[in-house]
């Protein structure tokens, strides 16, 4: 069993609708991008699920480490002046 | 690396509701508890596909075969949703692969009864997905992101099972006696088998502790396997199925139905490998899983091929 091939591991995003954010669905095995297309196809989407398929091989794929959450996002969390509601609006301003 | 602030951080993400994702900090026993269960889910989805595979050239119209197919082929879907869900917590398919074959791994025991007549596939999707379906809808809450968005996926898919068991067996009860009788004894042999889905009794399961603590399992075996019993009992009543049992009854003050004991003498010897089909089961797949490998041998063929080329006309 030893020499037996898991073929590589490619992850796949999916786009439910023209137009919105291709979103993470799972994985599968394969070995060349069409396999991998075809298997995304048959497992992720029996019922119409999708418009548009990505897959990507998983080892290209880098992930922050949420331990390092609290310096990595920092420079946002000090900024509210990037929230419009910082700003105060004079009595009676409409339509802003 | 055993590491107790850590461990403390660990638990107050868990109690603050927080989902775990792969590549977060995560106790060791966490991580074992989550290969174990998950993979043994994926390994019943994969090996449940055979009692009812079974059916699909008998099965009595072409409605039927279809829908029988796609149910089928929905259980192939969620055993490797499972897998590469049980593969992000460094695990390889593999090695998964080889805890099954070789029975380190264990999978649900009820797909170790053999599927003996049509009626067997109603009480199947009836009886054994409705019990799965209760254990998956609470495992959508689960704590570890990838098996959570997996039970999301999953439980979507699950309900047209349920329902297409439930179709035939009230088919077959307004239909001929001889069809009634048929879908009662295929009533009375799944009925135990799938209260036994949920595991032992909370007091004899010893890892349950932990599971609840880590919200891997959200709750317990006997209150999923309750909430089961309540919802089906009136649901056999409903199309004239009897309830293989003498004793139970509605305690009217809780709104719950009470049983008999369950004979767990009988769940043991079926875990254990003593069941009427646990060679077959596996037999069946270690055969089919060998014969395939010349598939996946040649597809890595084609993949070095196709570079090679890549590289010279690059
Ligand atoms: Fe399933
Ligand atoms: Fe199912």
């Amino acid at each position: 069993m030893a020499t037996d091939t898991q073929l590589d591991l490619w992850e796949v995003f999916i786009q439910s609708k023209s137009g919105l954010p291709y979103i993470h669905s799972g994985s599968v095995h394969a070995s060349d991008v069409k396999m991998a297309m075809q298997n995304a196809r048959d497992i992720y989407t029996r019922r119409g699920e999708g418009t548009s398929i990505w897959v990507v091989p998983a080892k290209h794929i880098s992930a922050s480490n949420p331990d390092d959450n609290d310096m990595l996002f920092d420079p946002s969390n000090d900024k509210i002046y990037r929230h419009p509601t910082f700003y105060v609006m004079p009595e009676g301003a409409k339509n802003i | 690396m055993h590491n107790e602030h850590s461990d403390t951080h660990f638990q107050s993400r868990i109690d603050n509701g927080e989902h775990i994702e792969a590549k977060d900090y995560m106790p060791e026993g966490y991580r074992k508890h989550l290969i174990r269960q998950m993979s043994q889910h994926a390994h019943s989805e994969v090996i449940g596909m055979q009692p009812e595979g079974n059916w699909i050239t008998r099965a009595p119209s072409l409605r039927a075969k279809q829908i029988l197919l796609a149910k089928i082929q929905d259980e192939g879907g969620h055993g490797l949703y499972l897998y590469s869900a049980v593969e992000t917590l460094g695990v390889s398919r593999a090695e998964l692969i080889e805890q099954l074959q070789t029975g380190k791994a264990k999978y649900s025991s009820i797909f170790n009864y053999p599927a003996l007549n049509w009626a067997d596939i109603g009480a199947i999707g009836w009886l054994v997905d409705g019990a799965a379906i209760v254990n998956q809808v609470s495992l959508q809450r689960t704590s570890y992101g990838p098996y959570s968005r997996a039970m999301v996926r999953i439980c979507k898919e699950e309900s047209f099972h349920q329902r297409q068991g439930y179709e035939i067996m009230t088919t077959m009860m307004r239909g001929t006696k001889d069809q009634q009788a048929m879908a009662q004894d295929a009533m009375n042999r799944w009925w135990w088998p799938s209260l036994m889905m949920f595991g032992p009794h909370d007091s004899d399961s010893p890892r349950s502790g932990d599971a609840v603590k880590w919200k891997i399992k959200r709750e317990t075996n006997d209150e999923l396997r309750q909430k089961f019993i309540d919802k089906t009992i009136p649901q056999a009543e409903l199309i004239g199925l009897t309830i293989p049992d003498k004793n139970f009854k509605l305690d009217e003050k809780t709104g719950h139905y009470t049983l008999s004991p369950i004979n767990w003498e009988e769940f043991h010897r079926v875990v254990s490998g003593h069941g009427p089909c646990n060679k077959q089961r596996l037999d069946h797949h270690i055969k089919y899983h060998q014969e395939g490998a010349w598939v996946r041998e040649a597809a890595e063929a084609y993949k070095l091929k196709t570079a090679k080329k890549e590289l010279v006309t690059a």
